[in-house]
């Protein structure tokens, strides 16, 4: 016979009975210790705080991590709707979204968009005047000889977006730009046809996504971040992302 | 030694190929629908499609035949598997690259027998091992349904399998070692209920393809029933699902499986990695009777043998010392010093089975990982945990996996540094 087959054979009953009660208070006494968990959306969504930052601040020193905070919400909404499709490729945000229903990432996307906090300037690589010149006029002239729009004629004139689906790009780190136009051409970055910006990555070169990366980079902040009125620019390309079907310029 | 295991895998590959000719009858004709015994009309009863399209969630068909982001049960993707990967077909009612041109008889034949509309044996990816006990009535319910859904064109690309596996005909062998053809037989021993749930756990559910070890030929043996193993190529632990002493889920009431397989979670745990797809897609939209009738016979699982007491491969006291401290830093706020979780919100880690069992690979993934709890009807907004993978070195996730393996109830051994750092590499899909 073994220990416990012994100790339950011996045991009396009014020893059970004073364990069970015992056993019961110590259950009480557990459930008074157990965390205090708020029910807020921000407790609830720890997953995307933890990198993104409580407020959606990101990670502006290493550039890593992109800020969330202020960007539009349809725009939000629909990176972690192309991560649940595949067409964005980051395994951690795949795995992280890939159950989440329209609704919950709508809720999510409108907390990050609603968030207000200051931006930080981010480290900029050693870059020449004349790569900064170049990236400057990609900003607002574009390069009609190569067919590349103006960063603002989608982005704002003041390039912090555009209401309901544009991102601003003032205040970016450069790390974070650079790399988003790179995945552009490999395919790790896609969103719904026509993807308009695909095209336009893979009509840059690659000292130009280092000179646009540079120049948004460096930008003096407006005075007001936030994204421009719905409809206040007409897209010189057709994007899926604002309901454009292809066939249109 | 390695040149001898390869002779020997070698030798048994040529006789598994020679017992493939020996076996396999050759081809065979499909039945087209117009020759059919099941005319178009019955197939058209909209009680039928209903019926079918709650069996078809039931298997969560889906969940292989819909590619991420692609159009519902049209194929388009492969599963890896240790042998190479297999395309998932489309099973939409195209007729150039669906099943817009086959019968009843034909889906019957792949269902319960394995062979596809000309015969050729279909490689196990398809779970048939376990549909074969799916009663022809369910079949034919689900075969309406498939008929019923919006045709899509899209071809399946073929095999890209490693010789011998590449040859068909070597399935014969593999079906003569695995395959046992039959429908679901009751017995007359045991409830109405029971029958149901080992109806639902044994055939459509499939629950044995991943909670059974697959041995080196990617099959489980007939007599393992439900005792927990690896899933190839995803890494993740599967549970042994016996309720009873020294089971995966020992302690585990019906009313927990209940909640776990309606709502992604339970006083117990949670389920994560695929079993959060399984929860989100399938097992939630189940009725309560036959989750009922699936915890019934789940409990009924007989107790296990009691797994040696493994030496730890190590001497971990430092390891552990040094898990508390990232425990206390960064798990104990939700979790609890004491490992119990917050009822409803966050699982106790505390005689948690994902936590304890046998391999340590779910902890380790689930803290690098961290996400979202299942997303289902009953938990729509559901917390999270967050992921360390970016926080925390593979000798401080070491640690802490370590730390929560072996406190409290916990009796399970350390893990290594080197294993975090294998499956901090793991793809997540």
């Amino acid at each position: 016979m073994n220990t416990n087959a012994r100790l339950r054979f011996a045991m009396p009953i009014g020893a059970a009975v004073l364990l069970a009660a015992t056993m019961l208070f110590a259950t009480a006494a557990n459930a008074a210790d157990a965390p205090k968990i708020s029910d807020t959306l921000q407790q609830r969504i720890v997953a995307c705080t933890t990198c993104h930052g409580v407020h959606g601040e990101g990670t502006p020193g290493s550039g890593y991590f992109p800020r969330l905070a202020g960007k539009p919400a349809a725009y939000l909404a629909r990176q972690m709707q192309d991560f649940q499709n595949g067409l964005r490729k980051y395994a951690p945000m795949e795995y992280t979204v890939r159950q989440l229903s329209p609704a919950y990432m709508q809720e999510i996307a409108e907390y990050f968009a609603a968030q207000q906090v200051p931006y930080s300037r981010s480290p900029l690589p050693p870059v020449s005047a004349a790569t900064l010149q170049r990236g400057e006029q990609l900003v607002s002239k574009g390069d009609p000889a190569r067919k590349i729009p103006a960063c603002a004629s989608c982005h704002g004139s003041q390039l912090t977006g555009v209401q309901p689906s544009t991102p601003g790009l003032v205040g970016l780190p450069y790390d974070y730009l650079s790399a988003q136009l790179g995945s552009w051409r490999t395919h790790t970055r896609g969103t719904v046809a026509p993807d308009c910006m695909a095209v336009i990555a893979n009509r840059l070169g690659d000292s130009d996504i280092t000179a646009v990366a540079a120049a948004l980079a460096s930008r003096q902040l407006p005075d007001d971040t936030h994204a421009q009125a719905a409809g206040s620019v007409t897209p010189p390309l057709p994007c899926g992302v604002l309901g454009a079907t292809g066939d249109g310029t | 030694m390695k040149w001898l295991r390869r002779l020997l895998l070698l030798i048994a590959v040529l006789l598994l190929l020679l017992l493939g000719r020996l076996f396999f009858g050759g081809g065979h004709q499909p039945t087209s629908p117009a020759m059919s015994k099941v005319t178009a009309a019955p197939l058209h009863d909209p009680a039928l499609i209903a019926r079918g399209e709650y069996l078809v969630t039931v298997g969560d068909c889906a969940g292989c035949h819909t590619a991420q982001g692609g159009a519902a049960f049209a194929g388009g993707r492969s599963l890896a598997t240790p042998f190479g990967n297999i395309p998932v077909p489309n099973i939409t009612p195209d007729r150039d690259t669906g099943l817009g041109n086959w019968s009843f008889e034909d889906f019957w034949q792949a269902l319960h027998d394995g062979k596809g509309r000309h015969g050729e044996l279909l490689y196990p990816a398809f779970s048939y091992t376990s549909y074969t006990k799916v009663t022809h009535d369910d079949a034919l319910a689900m075969f309406a349904y498939l008929q019923s859904l919006p045709s899509v064109h899209l071809p399946s690309t073929a095999p890209t399998l490693e010789f011998p596996y590449s040859v068909r005909n070597s399935l014969a062998a593999w079906r003569a070692l695995y395959f046992k053809e039959g429908v679901f037989k009751p017995d007359p021993n045991q409830s109405a209920q029971w029958n149901r749930g080992a109806y639902l756990v044994q055939g459509l559910g499939h629950c044995n393809e991943c909670h059974a070890a697959r041995d080196s030929l990617g099959g489980t043996p007939q007599d393992v029933h439900l005792t927990g193993g690896q899933i190839p190529q995803q890494n993740w632990y599967a549970p042994d699902l016996s309720t009873r002493q020294n089971g995966g889920l020992q302690g585990w009431s019906e009313q927990d499986i209940v909640d776990l397989l309606k709502t992604g979670q339970s006083s117990k745990g949670v389920a994560f990695g695929p079993m959060a797809d399984v929860v989100t897609s399938s097992t939630q939209h189940m009725s309560g009777d036959d989750l009922r009738a699936m915890a019934t016979y789940l409990g009924s699982l007989p107790a296990r043998p009691s797994a040696p007491a493994e030496p730890s491969p190590f001497n971990a006291t430092t390891l552990v010392q040094q898990g508390e401290k990232v425990y206390t830093q960064h798990c104990a706020d939700c979790h609890g010093k004491d490992g119990n979780g917050v009822a409803g919100i966050y699982p106790p880690l505390n005689g948690n089975s994902s936590v304890t069992e046998p391999s340590g690979i779910n902890a380790t993934r689930a803290v690098l990982l961290g996400g979202f709890a299942p997303l289902t009807a009953a938990n729509p907004r559901p917390y999270s945990m967050p992921p360390f993978a970016q926080k925390l070195s593979d000798g401080e996730v070491a640690a802490v996996v370590s730390y929560i393996r072996g406190s409290w109830a916990n009796k399970a051994p350390a893990v290594l540094e080197r294993d975090v750092s294998k499956y901090r590499q793991t793809p997540v899909d």
